[in-house]
This record gives structure tokens, C-alpha cells and sequence, in this order.
């Protein structure tokens, strides 16, 4: 008994005999990652740090420490400021209207592609409609803003239909169509490239088994295809739903102005106004805190639903 | 395989071909226009507001104004240092960091990775980000939107998914050669990541040159301004004033801007073709993360 108990010993080596051993094996590693460790210390723990600001009167003078503590002052404030309650019911409209129209129109700009048997056409089509994404944001905003002016194509156009002439980025009620379309118009080629790569992961035997089985085209896309692709459907659609309150503010910010802001303003635009050019730190930090907080419970309830109805999930 | 078509399926291709081909046109239309109107003679681009397939008229003059006006050309250089040296400290912090965090028996390696993958859910925020910016020393530095950014969790995630699928037998036979680790990663690990690092220099290159909102919120010199800020300025904020002589007796405000797009767009269309072929190759490598 006792013989085998000292032999076991050297097989369950002590912890800190673990960690000599590893740390002597791997000093160089260590060394190598010291400094991408200290990268995240300094751009993002020591930010995450300074978010106690949220609960605070924080003023830059005094610093993080010597200003006054005031508990959940700003989350009070913001939740019975009515100018909250737009922002967040103009996010909402956006992110929902990003959802049921760019969403699936990928899925089916992908599927209509798919179809397409010439192959040089498709690749036409491919590299024409990838290309919109390759153009920097600001020049896309850049570009909307003059086919939308007075004189601008749009109205051209609108007008040959009968539609009366108007400055569109001025309309508060335009302002979500012509955000929307132009991202379907900058994305849809490059956002079906994903599940034009899932459809090429499907095994062909499940499409001529299906014919064999009497399947028409229709039926094979709705048999075969689409519960191939499901997998990564999901995977894209609880992505998307953890960023349903974090939607482009870059885009906003390029394309509002004063009389779209009632329709037009969303959450990040406002913590940016709020922060950035009111200088009010500490509410525009506690907005974006609340933010953060909402899309990861969003992120954490979508994830936990697909889990539960389909087995695909993030983690 | 040779399949019989049915009528409904040879309508459907009919349709498909249109609707693909009508969708391509729009795509590419407003490209077109935009370059047509930057060569276009001010005064008569004024008086037509209609679709473009040619110039109206035949002018350099918004070129020239651009050119002379030393705003533009500053921030283009701007923006390809931090292309340059951005790209460069990306790809280097990013290798080593998937190099350590994908290579077996580091004990440490699991703490780091949840310590990096918390930041892609939980981040500091605007206002907490720019008071640390300020803190730092580097407001009003090119430095702001390079550092900032150094590593990307979702790309570092990639690189070392990619990484991961290196065949650990070639790194062993390596150590019995005496390998250290620089020789490891730079002989063996990097040859055979090839594609993927193509796709990351890419990802960060693309992230690079569109950045606009950081560089207005962190820098204040005009000389220190990225093209994106500028481009800002001329196409949204509308002050091509600078740019337009007074002398000249209409505004050619227009056609300055769109030929601002034309030269600050270009040099993404010429690179383009030649980065095709690593799209498809990119989506992969992005999905086998989840």
C-alpha cells in the first residue's frame, strides 16, 4: 500500500511545480504575448474601468477619483427623459426594419444567384455587386447626399414618375428608407457571399436523391437548400440580433441633420451628441452602458433560443 | 449533369437573368454618374440634372482645383501612413498573439484568450474610450486611431483558428531540430498560413482606410486628419469653398465633389480585381469560427 502510494506522488505534481515548469518551458511565449496583454490592459480593461463614471458627476478636472459619487442619478434621468424614448424607438424601427428586409434578402439574393448556370454572368454579377462595399462609408454618404439633394438623381427619377421634388434628406420620414436602401444597395452582393459559400458545403447526393424522389427545383430549394444553409442562418441571425441596439451610428452621424434628427437620431448618435459635444460625460456614459448592457442580453436570449430550437449556437 | 428544363424553370432563368442584370446596373450606375459628372463643365452638370452617360461637356477643371489645393493630397498621405504602419503593427501583433494562444501545453493560454474574448462583448464605450485617449498622451496624434486598434479579437480569433490547423507533428520535428520559437512561427507557422493572413491584411487594411470617426473624435490638426475626415468635410459638411477660386463666375462645387470621390475612390477600384480572388477564400476562413 504504502509503495504505491509514494509511487503515485511524482504523477500529481504540485501546482506551483506546474507553473515553474510551464513558465520556464514557455518564456519566450510569454514574453511574445506580454505585449498584447498590456495592449488589451491599456484600450480596453482601463476604458472599462473608467465606466464607473456612469455613477458619478464626473468632471475631467478632478479625475475619476475626486469626482462626486451620485448612484444611479443619470440611469434615473435618462429613462424619464422623453428624448431617450425616441432614440431608442428610432434604433428599434431601424434594427427591425434591417432585420426582416437586409437579412433575408441576402439569403435570397444568394439563392437567386445560385441559380444562375452561366458561369461568367454569375461572376459578373458577383464582382459588380461586391464592389459597393469596397467604397468607404463616408463616400457612400458622400454620394446619397447628392442624389438625394434637389436637383440630385433621385429626383430625376421621381419625377418622371410624377413625384413632386423635395430636398429627401430633409424629410424626417424618408430618413429610414434611404438608410435602409442603401445599405441593401452596398451590402446584398457582399453579405450572400457567406451562404453562397454554405450552399457549396451542401452534399450534391441530397439534391439528386431528391430529384430521384420526383423533387422539382422549388421543392429541392426548399428541402435540401435552405435546411442546408440553416446552420449558418442562425449563426448570422443571433449575430445580428446581439448588435439590434448597437446599429451604425457612423451612418447616421454622415447623414442626419437637425430636421431629421426627431426620426433619425439612435442610441450611439445620441451618446455621441450627449458626450461629445454637450460634454456631458456622465449621462452619455451611462446611455452607452445600458446599451452594452441590452445588446449582450439580446446576444445571450437569441443564443439561448437557438440553442434550444435548431443546436446551433455560438458557444 | 444534363437535366431537361420545364417551361416554368426556363421562365425562372429568363427572369433570374433580368433581375440579376437589372441589380447589377445599379450597382454599378451610380459609380458611372459620378464619374461622368466629375469631368463634366460645372455650368452645364448645373443645368442637367437628369442621368449621365457621358460628361456634359469636357472639363479637368474640378481635377486641377483639387490637385492645387494641398488638402486632399495631405490627408491621402495620412491615410497611407497609417495604412502602412497600421497594417504593419496589426499583422504583427496579431501573428504572434494566434501563434502563442494556438500552440500546445501554455498553461496561461486559456486565462488570456477568455481575457480577450470578454472585450468582444463588453467594451468601455465612447466616452470612457476618449478620456483614456486623452489620458494616454495621445489625443491630436496620428498615434490615436493606429494604437487603439492594434489587435482585432474577432480577426486575432481567425488567424489562430488558422493557425490551429497546422499539423502539430511539423512543429515537433522543428523542436527536435532545435528550433526556437521565432524560427518556428516565421519558417513554418507563417509559410503555411498563407491565405489566411492574405485575408487579415485585407480585413484590416479595408478597416484602415474607411475609418473616419475616430480620427474626428481624437484628432483636432487639420494636417493630421485622414482622407476619410477630409472627404467628410468637402462631400457632408459641404465646404468646398476652399477649393473653388473666387474668381471663377459659377460654382463648381459639384463637380469638385464628385471628382473628390473619383480620386479618393480609384485607387480601391484599381486594387480591386487583384483582391477577388480572396473573398470567398476570407468568408470561409471567417466561418469556421462560429
Amino acid at each position: 500500500m504504502e509503495k504505491s502510494i509514494t509511487l503515485n506522488k511524482p504523477l500529481k505534481p504540485k501546482l506551483s511545480k506546474i507553473l515553474k515548469d510551464d513558465f520556464r518551458r514557455n518564456k519566450v511565449k510569454y514574453a511574445m504575448i506580454s505585449v498584447i496583454v498590456l495592449y488589451y490592459i491599456l484600450f480596453y480593461y482601463v476604458p472599462m474601468y473608467g465606466t464607473i463614471i456612469a455613477f458619478q458627476d464626473f468632471v475631467p478636472r478632478k479625475g475619476i477619483m475626486g469626482s462626486n459619487w451620485v448612484g444611479f442619478k443619470h440611469f434615473i434621468n435618462f429613462f424619464n427623459d422623453l428624448s431617450f424614448w425616441k432614440v431608442l424607438k428610432n434604433t428599434l424601427t431601424l434594427s427591425f426594419l434591417d432585420l426582416c428586409i437586409c437579412f433575408p434578402s441576402a439569403i435570397l439574393f444568394a439563392l437567386f444567384l445560385n441559380e444562375i448556370r452561366c458561369r461568367t454572368f454569375k461572376k459578373t454579377v458577383q464582382t459588380i455587386t461586391y464592389l459597393p462595399h469596397f467604397i468607404s462609408l463616408v463616400v457612400i454618404c458622400g454620394m446619397i447626399k447628392e442624389f438625394c439633394g434637389y436637383n440630385g438623381l433621385f429626383n430625376y427619377i421621381g419625377s418622371f414618375f410624377g413625384a413632386e421634388r423635395v430636398s429627401m434628406l430633409q424629410q424626417p420620414n424618408m430618413f429610414k428608407w434611404i438608410f435602409i436602401f442603401s445599405k441593401i444597395w452596398q451590402e446584398l452582393g457582399w453579405s450572400s457571399i457567406i451562404y453562397l459559400a454554405a450552399f457549396s458545403g451542401i452534399n450534391e447526393e441530397l439534391y439528386e436523391a431528391a430529384e430521384i424522389d420526383g423533387a422539382g427545383r422549388i421543392r429541392q430549394t426548399l428541402v435540401v437548400t435552405l435546411p442546408g444553409i440553416l446552420p449558418t442562418v442562425v449563426i448570422m441571425l443571433v449575430l445580428r440580433i446581439g448588435q439590434i441596439l448597437g446599429i451604425g451610428h457612423e451612418k447616421v452621424l454622415l447623414l442626419y441633420n437637425p430636421a431629421t434628427y426627431e426620426k433619425a437620431d439612435v442610441i450611439m448618435s445620441f451618446v455621441f451628441r450627449k458626450g461629445l459635444e454637450e460634454f456631458n460625460w456622465s449621462y452619455s456614459t451611462a446611455v452607452n452602458m445600458f446599451n452594452s448592457i441590452a445588446n449582450f442580453t439580446f446576444l445571450i436570449l437569441a443564443n439561448t433560443a437557438s440553442k434550444k430550437l435548431t443546436e446551433s449556437s455560438l458557444w | 449533369m444534363m437535366r431537361k428544363r420545364t417551361n416554368g424553370q426556363r421562365a425562372f432563368a429568363v427572369f433570374n437573368t433580368l433581375f440579376m442584370s437589372l441589380f447589377a446596373i445599379i450597382c454599378l450606375y451610380p459609380m458611372l454618374h459620378v464619374i461622368c459628372g466629375s469631368f463634366s463643365e460645372p455650368h452645364l452638370l448645373a443645368s442637367n440634372d437628369g442621368l449621365l452617360l457621358k460628361p456634359a461637356g469636357f472639363s479637368l477643371e474640378a481635377y486641377e482645383a483639387i490637385f492645387s489645393n494641398n488638402v486632399i493630397v495631405n490627408g491621402y498621405a495620412n491615410t497611407l501612413f497609417v495604412l502602412i504602419v497600421g497594417t504593419s503593427i496589426n499583422m504583427i501583433l496579431t501573428i504572434v498573439a494566434a501563434y502563442v494562444l494556438s500552440s500546445k501545453d501554455v498553461f496561461w493560454k486559456f486565462p488570456i484568450m477568455m481575457m480577450i474574448v470578454i472585450t468582444m462583448y463588453f467594451q468601455g464605450g465612447m466616452i470612457p474610450d476618449y478620456l483614456n485617449i486623452r489620458r494616454l498622451g495621445l489625443y491630436n496624434s496620428i498615434w490615436s486611431v493606429i494604437l487603439p486598434v492594434a489587435v482585432n479579437s474577432f480577426n486575432l480569433i481567425i488567424m489562430r483558428t488558422g493557425f490551429e490547423s497546422i499539423p502539430n507533428s511539423l512543429l515537433e520535428s522543428a523542436d527536435l531540430d532545435g528550433a526556437n520559437d521565432f524560427h518556428k512561427l516565421l519558417n513554418i507557422v507563417v509559410p503555411l498560413a498563407k491565405p489566411t493572413i492574405a485575408v487579415i491584411i485585407l480585413y484590416y487594411g479595408v478597416a484602415h482606410w474607411n475609418s473616419w470617426f475616430t480620427a474626428s473624435i481624437y484628432i483636432s490638426d487639420k494636417g493630421k486628419m485622414p482622407l476619410q475626415v477630409i472627404l467628410r468635410e468637402i462631400l457632408i459638411l459641404n465646404s468646398t469653398d476652399s477649393m473653388s477660386r473666387s474668381d471663377s463666375s459659377y460654382n463648381i462645387g459639384e463637380t469638385i465633389k464628385y471628382s473628390t470621390i473619383v480620386v479618393s475612390t480609384l485607387p480601391i477600384l484599381c486594387i480591386y480585381p487583384f483582391l477577388q480572388k480572396y473573398f470567398a477564400n476570407g468568408v470561409m476562413v471567417g466561418a469556421v469560427k462560429g
